[in-house]
């Protein structure tokens, strides 16, 4: 408090031009872009000031929408890990983007998934890239999925409080471990798991998944329950929707799976496989 | 909520940053002053990507609350180039939402692009400036930029690219993009048009079969009206935005700058 104090209570004027946190912050723009500087408002609390600018949840009037909502949900089975999500993010009511990647890839074997603030999981998991190329570099060898997703997990509890919000999945397959998902979450939580759903739609993704989750599953199998897994959450929840995203992660890397409309897979659900009957139009 | 309601918020009435009046308990308790620092100028802008060219367009009207401060005020910003003419810039930054964050951001921009040419002797490329400015935008995620940003320019392969922001900077690179006031009317428009959303064959076999329109790259002049059209239907509908419609062309050959005016009430 005494530093903030401090910091703000120069007398006016007294640095007319360029002061020195400008040109502190005009250096740091060359320094490095990934830089753990941040401008912070002149207040006291700058998290609830944060919140009330921002969170959409406590105050739907608030000015700046920041884009939210997700289904995603990733799984351990004997043929690796399947990570699949949905493509909406919202900011409001208002539908910003049908066409968002949520499945962050960090490297050619390490995947990341992204629910909440979608710029807070776009930069750290950026961020967590460039420290897994420096463990690469340093160590020559690549890192393992613990490590990495403990790199997130101690990065996002050293800014508790500070308003981030992401819930996120570490998956990827390495020879020490095998297959390996860890889920991490702006609270600082990180917990390793078998299966894993994540976001506004994780109740409905964990319907189905738990339903039909075995390990012993077939890698088209394990696709096919990714997939509709996804399909039931965009069904009922109204945040999720666009596309289905699907990744297969295996000990030679992750492949991807296609980027495929819900529309077409829901109607192809219904009518070749009679599945959610309570949809009673008929397709004309 | 406690210390929500320390923050007076903007309500449906539109007001002015400076008019919130300072807060007293009716116990006559501390007095608490708000920190509000955001005005919304309104306005609304737009980019679509084609095969060899982008085309970014806003309109140049700017508001505060239900008053118009001035009917030119661009938010179609040029970003590196020489001088402060912008010579030979290739990539344009339109900000909408409060005005001097959006000066603000083009200011800090301008000037990495423009030292990243005196650093490396190259222009940076823009799927790097578009990075770039996400971080930006991002080093201001504890007290962010009231602004979406939209940047357009031609990438590597001389194919148009578009990029789209929230306000702390995720991003996306997409054909289209509004924002904005108006974005609510204009890009439902842009999907049917530009992504031919729900557009299906004419004479194709209905049901599972019935085949979906695929989006094809649009020539220029198709780009431009439709362009014309967002903007001429948008200022029939929203009272933020009007007055004069600014477009700018990125093509390899540079940008070209057209401005055309818009219904002035």
């Amino acid at each position: 408090m005494n530093s903030l104090v401090a910091r703000y209570s120069r007398p006016a004027f007294q640095n007319e031009g360029y002061g020195e946190e400008e040109q502190q912050q005009a250096l740091a723009d060359f320094a490095s872009p990934l830089s753990l500087n941040f401008a912070l408002p002149p207040v006291a609390s700058s998290a609830s000031w944060l919140r009330a600018m921002t969170d959409d949840h406590s105050n739907p009037n608030c000015p700046i929408k920041i884009a939210h909502g997700t289904t995603t949900l990733a799984f351990r089975f004997k043929g690796g890990i399947i990570v699949a999500t949905d493509s909406r993010a919202t900011a409001g009511n208002w539908i910003a983007s049908q066409t968002v990647k949520k499945v962050i890839e960090i490297n050619s074997c390490l995947l990341g998934t992204m629910a909440g603030g979608a710029a807070d999981c776009q930069y750290w998991l950026a961020y967590l890239g460039m420290q897994c190329r420096l463990h690469e570099l340093r160590h020559k060898r690549r890192i393992s999925v613990a490590a990495a997703s403990k790199i997130l997990a101690n990065l996002v509890y050293s800014y508790k409080g500070k308003g981030l919000s992401m819930g996120t999945m570490c998956a990827g397959v390495t020879p020490s471990e095998g297959p390996a998902l860890y889920y991490i979450d702006s609270d600082g939580t990180r917990l390793a798991g078998n299966l894993f759903c994540v976001g506004s739609g994780q109740t409905f993704a964990y319907g189905v998944l738990d339903a039909e989750y075995k390990y012993e599953l077939e890698d088209d199998e394990a696709l096919e329950l990714g997939r509709r897994s996804i399909l039931a959450a965009t069904h009922r929840d109204a945040f999720s929707g666009g596309f289905i995203n699907l990744y297969h992660i295996q000990e030679a890397g992750w492949t991807k799976h296609g980027f495929s409309d819900t529309n077409p897979i829901f109607w192809e659900t219904k009518l070749k496989k009679g599945e959610f009957s309570n949809v009673t139009s008929e397709l004309v | 909520m406690a210390a929500l309601s320390s923050y007076s918020m903007p309500t449906e009435q539109p007001a002015f940053s400076f008019q919130n009046q300072p807060q007293s308990h009716a116990s006559g308790g501390p007095t608490q002053h708000s920190f509000y620092p955001y005005t919304d100028n309104g306005g609304s802008t737009l980019g679509i990507s084609g095969s060899s060219f982008t085309i970014i367009a806003g309109d140049t009207r700017m508001t505060s609350g239900y008053n118009i401060l001035t009917r030119y005020a661009p938010k179609l910003f040029r970003i590196g180039g020489e001088g402060p003419e912008h010579a030979g810039a290739k990539i344009v930054l339109s900000v909408v939402g409060f005005a001097a964050d959006g000066q603000a951001l083009q200011e800090r921009l301008d000037m990495v692009v423009k030292m990243y040419r005196y650093q490396h002797g190259k222009d940076m490329s823009v799927h790097a400036c578009a990075q770039r400015l996400s971080h930006i935008l991002y080093n201001k995620r504890f007290f962010p930029y009231y602004v979406q940003a939209i940047l357009g320019g031609i990438d590597e392969e001389g194919v148009g690219a578009l990029y789209s922001y929230d306000p702390v900077g995720s991003y996306e690179r997409e054909q289209c993009r509004a924002a904005g006031a108006a974005a609510s009317l204009i890009m439902p428009f842009l999907d049917n048009q530009v992504n031919l959303k729900n557009q299906y064959e004419p004479d194709a076999p209905q049901g599972l079969e019935k085949p979906q329109l695929q989006p094809q790259p649009l020539d220029r002049q198709t780009v431009e009206e439709l362009v014309r059209d967002a903007f001429t239907s948008a200022v029939e509908r929203h009272i933020e935005v009007g007055d004069g419609l600014q477009m700018m062309v990125i093509t390899k050959d540079g940008i070209e700058e057209l401005y055309s005016p818009l219904k002035q009430d």
